[in-house]
């Protein structure tokens, strides 16, 4: 599974709850010092919008610092954000087998 | 779309250890301080120096599914934390002065031992007090210490007023149905969601008063519903702030704190009166129906939009969502339990499920007990109590619900009034094992802080790290376990679980070691010879309680969970009631709207609604010098109420500071600026935190944070941490309970806000409290 450049993450953030799972995983299996994200947060809304519906997501956004948890992929493991997310709205793969998994509902954020 | 990952399996082999290069891998479940109520299944990676390097998920637990969430995963910043208490401390200054000297455990269970003695000769082991935390596995530790070892009867809540967590709601159950209810996401077997054969999908989930994906309460993991949104269920999300979940719900109902019960009780005219109720649950199974009908109709949805400050066609359209679909599922949360009137809150929700027969259907609300049946939380060791002095618990004699044993609890208030009073009779020795009431689970954090201080001849606190309260009146401090340090077991529902130790920590102790330890010494007579470690006990107790299995069984044979057969509709098969009759454990053998016990107290049978003791509508006068609604307890991804506050953690990276919700317009009617520092006073006292804008809130309304303290301030008096700079405790009374005993206005308060100044600000509320004096109502 060792990234030779095809693979990727696919985020799915509608289901996102914004619990910071992936960001603290990354943080700690990388050593990351204070300030430093391999992945972070980004919240839009809360707001409402003219139907009265309210928008409030969370969107996860891969950083310059993620490698895709290249070590270990290499000893066998998912990468630890697709591993621990709590809302298992991530997805580790080819971007062919990425792409297959999207649908007209998906709200999709892709990474390599 | 397909969520799920494929784990590499072969690398999470189904074993109890493993090697992974350097180090190795143990499974277990997470479920001590630092940590919250859920029990999930964990990985321990440890070094060959036995040290915990690293923590994951594991993929193998049916429950969690390899998830953590993000304190689980930073746990090792905290386990091995310079700060965490090595070594037993004896207090050498004055209490407050933060002077210790170092013991041996020896030393310290000599001083234990010559203290309790003392006190059971002079004032009766009734003198002796033990005090809890969250729920969490010292639950029945602290029970069986006190019962055998101390022998006293009162074991209570740490402070916290009317025992207004979770308590409330199951004393209510208890009442009602005999047992207590759960929202049913398929937890309680090993196979979930669509490949359970009997699991339905609820249509309608109601979230009332919880945010459950980042508080986990109640032994439930928020993220099943998340899981159950995916596949179609709609929310109904009951609110005065607008969560996440509230953004993705189909109704979001606004409402007032503290109006709950007016809520449910307009729902159920609703549905009552639109006649969409499940007649053949209620005629067969049910209790009170016609005088619940006449009840609601004070409650029309008119009136209760106007107690409620809601949308009267959204409280309707909501009700009859709920009633309609099918399954519908209610998970409640805290916010249920915190107002004077908790019970009758609780009452009220739980006629909704009965009146439309979501009761231990799949998908519905479902009822469920311990694991394997085992007593092993408040009860545990209570056999071991001397005859004559469960009726000597304080509160009982105010308290019928206490009186007649619903909760194993005596009324934290009750307490505090004793130890301030010497009445009923005085109390010389407390033990506080894993709660820090003055940072967090206390109302009126002054007040308990000079009860504390000044009142109690000698207090043992067993914690991880040298907390405020601690500092402020601790004379004997003492260190303790963390999950990957214990041998223990869980029972709290479905499934039972394992926790393996495979690290210790200088000479901090597991607090199954410290009861089994003292046990031999105090009262022999009620500890067998063999038992003399954590898993020795464990066995022991699941030997008495006919578990049929061992703990080694447990960790080896059932890969660290166990679970029973679940089943529902147990009303029907004769599952709920010793004498194997259909029917529900109550008097009437039914589901109870009309609760036969309360009339025959004299109490009001039925549910109803009543003000907050103050509030825009029982106080308005005050309410006009404090024109904001204060609710309290918003919850954080980072913390766990008073824990993962050291300055270097990665919740303290992500969240420095305490903050609380304010209405952009309020703000700019009192000059508050986004992210600046305010006041919030009322006239029980203040506290600081920073402002944060949120538009979603009524305008009348605002949030704060709890639990805050600052670890890396002075422990020392008169800083103490900055342990009442920022808590909303300062504002909340003790002792303004419901009829019942419990609940207390915990999070329907009401307040003012302006900014901080220089001016303002001389002198911080520690210091206030610790050296000027100050605070001193309730008194
Ligand atoms: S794939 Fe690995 S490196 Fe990239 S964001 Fe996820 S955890 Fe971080
Ligand atoms: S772990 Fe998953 S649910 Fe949590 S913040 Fe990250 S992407 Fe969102
Ligand atoms: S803190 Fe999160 S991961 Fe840890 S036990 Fe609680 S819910 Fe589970």
């Amino acid at each position: 599974m060792a990234n030779n450049g095809q693979y990727g993450l696919l985020i799915d953030y509608e289901y996102c709850s914004g619990c910071h799972a992936c960001e603290v995983a990354c943080k700690k299996e990388h050593e990351m010092p204070k300030g430093d994200f391999g992945i972070k947060i980004l919240k839009d809304g809360p707001r409402q919008n003219s139907n009265g519906k309210w928008e409030y997501n969370h969107i996860p956004v891969p950083t310059s610092l993620c490698d895709l948890c290249s070590t270990r992929v290499e000893a066998g493991k998912l990468p630890t954000c697709v591993h621990h997310c709590q809302a298992g709205v991530m997805v580790y793969g080819t971007m062919e087998e990425l792409a297959k998994k999207v649908n007209k509902d998906t709200k999709a954020i892709f990474s390599r | 779309m397909e969520y799920n990952n494929e784990y590499n399996m072969d690398l999470y082999p189904e074993q109890l250890h493993w090697q992974e290069g350097d180090l190795t891998a143990t499974r277990t479940t997470m479920w001590s301080g630092p940590g919250c109520h859920e029990g999930c299944q964990i990985i321990f990676y440890t070094d060959k120096d036995g040290k915990l390097v690293k923590t994951e998920g594991d993929p193998n637990s049916p429950m969690t599914q390899g998830r953590l969430c993000m304190r689980c995963l930073e746990l090792p910043e905290l386990v091995n934390h310079a700060d965490r208490l090595k070594y037993p401390m004896k207090r050498v200054g004055e209490r407050g002065e933060d002077k210790w000297e170092r013991v041996s455990w020896d030393e310290a269970y000599d001083i234990i031992e010559e203290k309790v003695r003392q006190f059971q000769k002079e004032s009766g082991p009734e003198s002796i007090i033990s005090m809890i935390g969250t729920g969490r596995n010292v639950s029945q530790v602290i029970a069986h210490n006190q019962y055998a070892n101390f022998g006293g009867p009162d074991l209570t809540l740490c402070f916290l007023s009317g025992d207004s967590c979770m308590l409330p709601r199951t004393a209510i159950c208890y009442v009602m149905m005999g047992n207590q209810w759960v929202a049913d996401m398929s937890q309680f077997r090993a196979t979930r969601y669509e490949e359970d054969p009997d699991w339905q999908r609820p249509e309608c989930i109601v979230i009332w008063g919880t945010n459950p994906v980042i508080n986990n309460a109640d032994a439930f993991l928020g993220h099943w519903i998340v899981e159950a949104q995916k596949r179609g269920s709609e929310l109904v999300v009951i609110d005065p702030k607008l969560t996440w979940m509230a953004a993705k719900a189909k109704y979001w109902l606004r409402l007032r704190p503290g109006t709950d019960a007016a809520l449910a009780l307009g729902m159920l005219n609703v549905i009552i009166n639109e006649d969409l109720v499940d007649h053949d649950f209620i005629d067969k199974w049910t209790y009170g129906y016609d005088a619940l009908v006449e009840r609601v109709q004070e409650y029309t949805p008119e009136k209760v939009a106007e107690i409620c400050w809601i949308d009267k066609d959204l409280l309707i359209e909501a009700a009859r969502f709920y009633a309609k679909a099918h399954p519908s599922s209610i998970q409640w949360g805290l916010a249920v339990d915190m107002s004077q009137i908790g019970t009758v809150t609780a009452q009220a929700i739980a006629c909704l499920a009965g009146v439309t027969g979501n009761i231990d259907n799949p998908g519905g609300n479902v009822l469920i007990d311990q694991a394997s049946g085992l007593e092993f939380g408040y009860n545990s060791g209570i056999e071991y109590l001397k005859p004559g002095l469960i009726e000597k618990r304080l509160g009982n004699d105010k308290y019928p619900l206490k009186k007649y044993g619903f909760t194993a609890s005596s009324q934290s208030d009750s307490i505090l009034e004793a130890i301030e009073t010497g009445e009923p009779r005085p109390v010389r020795m407390l033990w506080i094992q894993s709660s820090n009431p003055i940072a967090n689970m206390g109302q009126d954090a002054p007040r308990i802080y000079r009860a504390l201080k000044n009142k109690v001849d000698f207090i043992v606190v067993i914690d991880l790290f040298k907390t405020p309260t601690a500092v402020a009146c601790a004379d004997l401090l003492l260190p303790c376990a963390m999950s990957n340090e214990r041998d223990c077991i869980r029972v709290w529902f479905d499934p039972m679980r394992s926790l393996t130790k495979c690290s210790s920590f200088y000479e901090a102790k597991e607090d199954e070691q410290i009861m089994i330890d003292l046990g031999h010494r105090l009262a022999p007579e009620n500890w067998p010879d063999w038992v003399q470690e954590p898993r020795d006990y464990m066995n022991w107790r699941m030997e008495v309680g006919n578990v049929g299995f061992t703990m080694e069984t447990l960790e080896n044979e059932y890969k660290g969970m166990h679970y029973s057969d679940y089943r529902y509709f147990k009303y029907e098969k004769g599952l709920l009631r010793p004498d194997g009759l259909p029917g529900f454990m109550t008097p009437t053998g039914r589901y109870e709207f009309y609760i036969s016990l309360f009339a025959s107290w004299g109490d009001d049978p039925l549910p109803y609604y009543k003000e907050p003791p103050t509030s825009p509508y029982s106080t308005p006068e005050l309410f006009e010098k404090y024109p904001f609604v204060l609710t309290t307890g918003l919850r954080s991804f980072e913390f766990f109420h008073s824990e993962w506050r050291q300055a270097d953690t990665t919740s303290r990276e992500l969240h420095p500071l305490p903050r609380f919700d304010i209405h952009p317009e309020a703000a700019a009617k009192y000059g508050i600026a986004d992210g600046t520092w305010c006041w919030i006073e009322n006239d029980l006292g203040r506290m600081r935190q920073i402002a944060r804008f949120d538009e979603t809130l009524d305008p009348r309304v605002i949030a704060t944070e709890h639990g805050w303290w600052f670890p890396e301030k002075e422990a020392a008096e008169p800083s103490l941490f900055g342990v009442f700079d920022c808590n909303p405790n300062n504002l909340i009374p003790m002792c303004q309970n419901g009829d019942s005993g419990y609940g207390a206005p915990i999070k329907s308060g009401i307040a003012k806000v302006y900014s901080c100044t220089p001016e303002n600000s001389k002198h911080q509320p520690t210091e206030q409290v610790t050296r000027l004096g100050g605070y001193t109502h309730g008194e």
